[in-house]
């Protein structure tokens, strides 16, 4: 048995990974050709590097295939049920930064608080007939969120991408969805909420609460946390 | 701790006996789907349903749902026939997500019971409960009641504008919001900043083109002229406000209870038919036998619940086993008739027991 690391597999978010460890001293690489999802950890013995999307890190920490994961923590809390019962976070990692928020058009001059946005729907039902659409991906932090700010008369509809463009195209009358500068809902003429977002997200270093772990894993994952500093 | 499988053959067992005691009393034998078109359930839940529902979909018929429960198809079913009084008896599997408690079951039996048409609705109110007590006896259970059309009364009844009064209306079912609303058309809490600033605004309309969405122009002009409105009112009194928190608050035995809100409504009046109805109900328990000077009323009590009652609400607990959910609930919902029934309505109160937990703590025999 090898203590298994999971890592986004692509992108600015496996980068900023790999120099987050490697200014720790443990060297994370891709071998293979750049096509090949396959790694190498250097620094630190018996630990395997796993190169997985990012949404699917909560699944395998949830189902202890993985010991330590990399994900952001908007993943794991929408993915997992009652998560902090199966995965422990070790670190913030420091990048990544994401809010969780709801955005409506920049239009609505009368909507700024959950409040305004519970009203709106009221009128919104009465006068089309149906409840307000709110586009989303994270229809469990969303969900909770609403219900919590006493939000009804909405209903959520699934997107998983281009989240800021139904809004235009009538497929949503809201949405919610992640930012980090906001830059995207400008540019479709929608505005945030004047709320605390539903969630504050960063990549974080999680280690699974539930997978197997011989005496000597126990070892290795002690080495790498100490070296890791966290 | 995971409770373990449910012993369904067990289960099912207790509900056909159940079940057929309220057949020998008269109550005809209802059957429906287990899944069943999500639309309808979805339209009168909301979203709040989703998160307890499973959904799942149909290539041909769209979003279906695995039966939450057998009220909707059964308050169709009546309402689809001649409309004459009757009452139903049913059991079979519902089925609940359990993401808030994931050791409680996800899958179980309902045996229900449901009577239409009852031209006296104290009457009628008092025979469910008093079937459900009778039933469920031999468990010692704590019986709770509380009365949303109390609640109902408490806002019709408020000195303020309409358009709050049917905020208020609209939240009774969710407290936090309720509580919420009630500071915030006294002017307990400050009006938020932005809505500060917007109504200070001679013509705050958005550039039209900007407009984007199907929430048009107008709609946006129409919720503006209404929070001037609003901010044009005079606040709540603190009398209202208080006499609100006093409502909440009664929580007694059922005379004290009544006596206690006769009380409130000297302040009050517009709770008077309420009363008169809970007076009329508590005569007819315990004419039915029921104990209704020891029986619980808890003003607050079905606040919190998904369902679409707005009368009578009961529910049986188990006191040696507060982990459990509540064995059995039930209570009057006219206004699921009227939004089920196109234009007609029918009196009717019902409830479920679940047959598991009574399983669980010891059966009926």
């Amino acid at each position: 048995m090898t203590i298994k690391l999971g890592v986004p597999s692509k992108g600015r978010l496996m980068e900023k990974t790999f120099d987050w460890f490697g200014a720790r001293g443990v060297t994370l690489t891709r071998t293979g050709s750049d096509r090949e999802y396959a790694g190498a950890v250097d620094g630190v013995e018996g630990v395997d590097l796993v190169l997985l999307s990012a949404g699917e890190i909560p699944r395998e920490l949830a189902a202890g295939r993985i010991h330590l994961g990399v994900t952001g923590n908007d993943l794991i809390q929408e993915k997992l049920v009652q998560w902090d019962q199966k995965v422990e976070p070790l670190a913030p990692l420091g990048f990544g930064h994401a809010n969780l928020i709801v955005a409506v058009p920049q239009c609505w001059v009368d909507v700024d608080t959950l409040d305004d946005l519970d009203g709106a729907a009221a009128a919104f039902r009465a006068r089309h007939g149906f409840r307000m659409r709110i586009a989303t991906k994270y229809h469990r932090l969303v969900r909770d969120y609403l219900r919590r700010g006493g939000v009804a008369d909405y209903q959520l509809v699934d997107s998983q991408g281009a989240t800021e463009g139904t809004v235009k195209n009538l497929t949503a009358e809201a949405i919610a969805d992640i930012t980090s500068t906001g830059e995207t809902l400008r540019a479709n003429h929608l505005k945030i909420l004047d709320e605390p977002p539903v969630l504050e997200s960063q990549a974080t270093l999680f280690r699974s609460r539930v997978a197997a772990k011989s005496d000597q894993d126990r070892l290795v994952l002690r080495a790498l946390i100490d070296r890791l500093g966290v | 701790m995971l409770q373990g499988q449910p012993d369904k053959s067990r289960a099912r067992r207790a509900a056909e006996i159940i079940c057929d005691g309220f057949v020998a009393d008269g109550a005809a034998r209802f059957e429906t789907d287990i899944l069943l078109p999500a639309e309808v359930l979805l339209d009168l839940y909301g979203e709040d349903i989703r998160a307890r529902a499973y959904v799942t979909s149909d290539p041909e018929r769209g979003e279906m749902m695995l039966r939450p429960d057998f009220t909707v198809p059964v308050v169709q079913y009546h309402m689809a026939g001649d409309g004459l009084p009757a009452s139903y008896t049913y059991f079979g599997e519902v089925f609940r997500k359990q993401e808030d408690h994931p050791d409680r079951r996800s899958e179980y039996m309902q045996v229900g019971y449901e009577a239409f048409g009852g031209a006296d609705a104290a009457v009628a109110d008092a025979d469910v409960f008093g079937r459900f007590s009778d039933v469920l006896a031999p468990l010692g259970l704590r019986a709770a009641t509380g009365d949303i059309g109390i609640l109902i009364a408490m806002v019709a009844g408020l000195r303020t504008t309409e358009d709050r009064r049917t905020a208020l209306m609209r939240h009774i079912w969710r407290p936090g919001r309720f509580t919420a609303l009630v500071k915030r058309f006294a002017g307990l809490t400050p009006v938020p900043a932005a809505r500060a600033s917007l109504l200070a605004l001679d013509a705050p309309l958005p550039d039209s083109s900007v407009m984007i969405g199907l929430r048009s122009e107008r709609e946006i002009s129409t919720r503006i002229d209404a929070l001037r409105a609003d901010a044009a009112q005079a606040p709540m009194s603190a009398e209202d406000v208080d006499l609100i928190s006093a409502v909440l608050a009664v929580s007694e035995t059922c005379p004290n209870a009544l006596e206690h809100l006769r009380d409130i409504a000297v302040d009050l009046p517009g709770l008077l038919p309420a009363l008169d109805r809970f007076e009329a109900r508590c005569e007819a328990m315990a004419k039915r036998g029921v104990d209704v000077d020891a029986l619980p009323f808890e003003a607050s009590y079905g606040r919190t619940s998904m369902e679409y009652y707005d009368g009578f609400v009961f529910g049986f607990y188990s006191e040696s086993r507060p982990d459990l959910p509540p064995v059995a609930t039930g209570g009057r919902y006219d206004a699921l008739t009227r939004r089920l029934g196109q234009g007609r309505e029918i009196p009717a109160v019902g409830g479920v027991i679940r047959p598991d937990l009574v399983r669980d703590l010891g059966g009926l025999a």
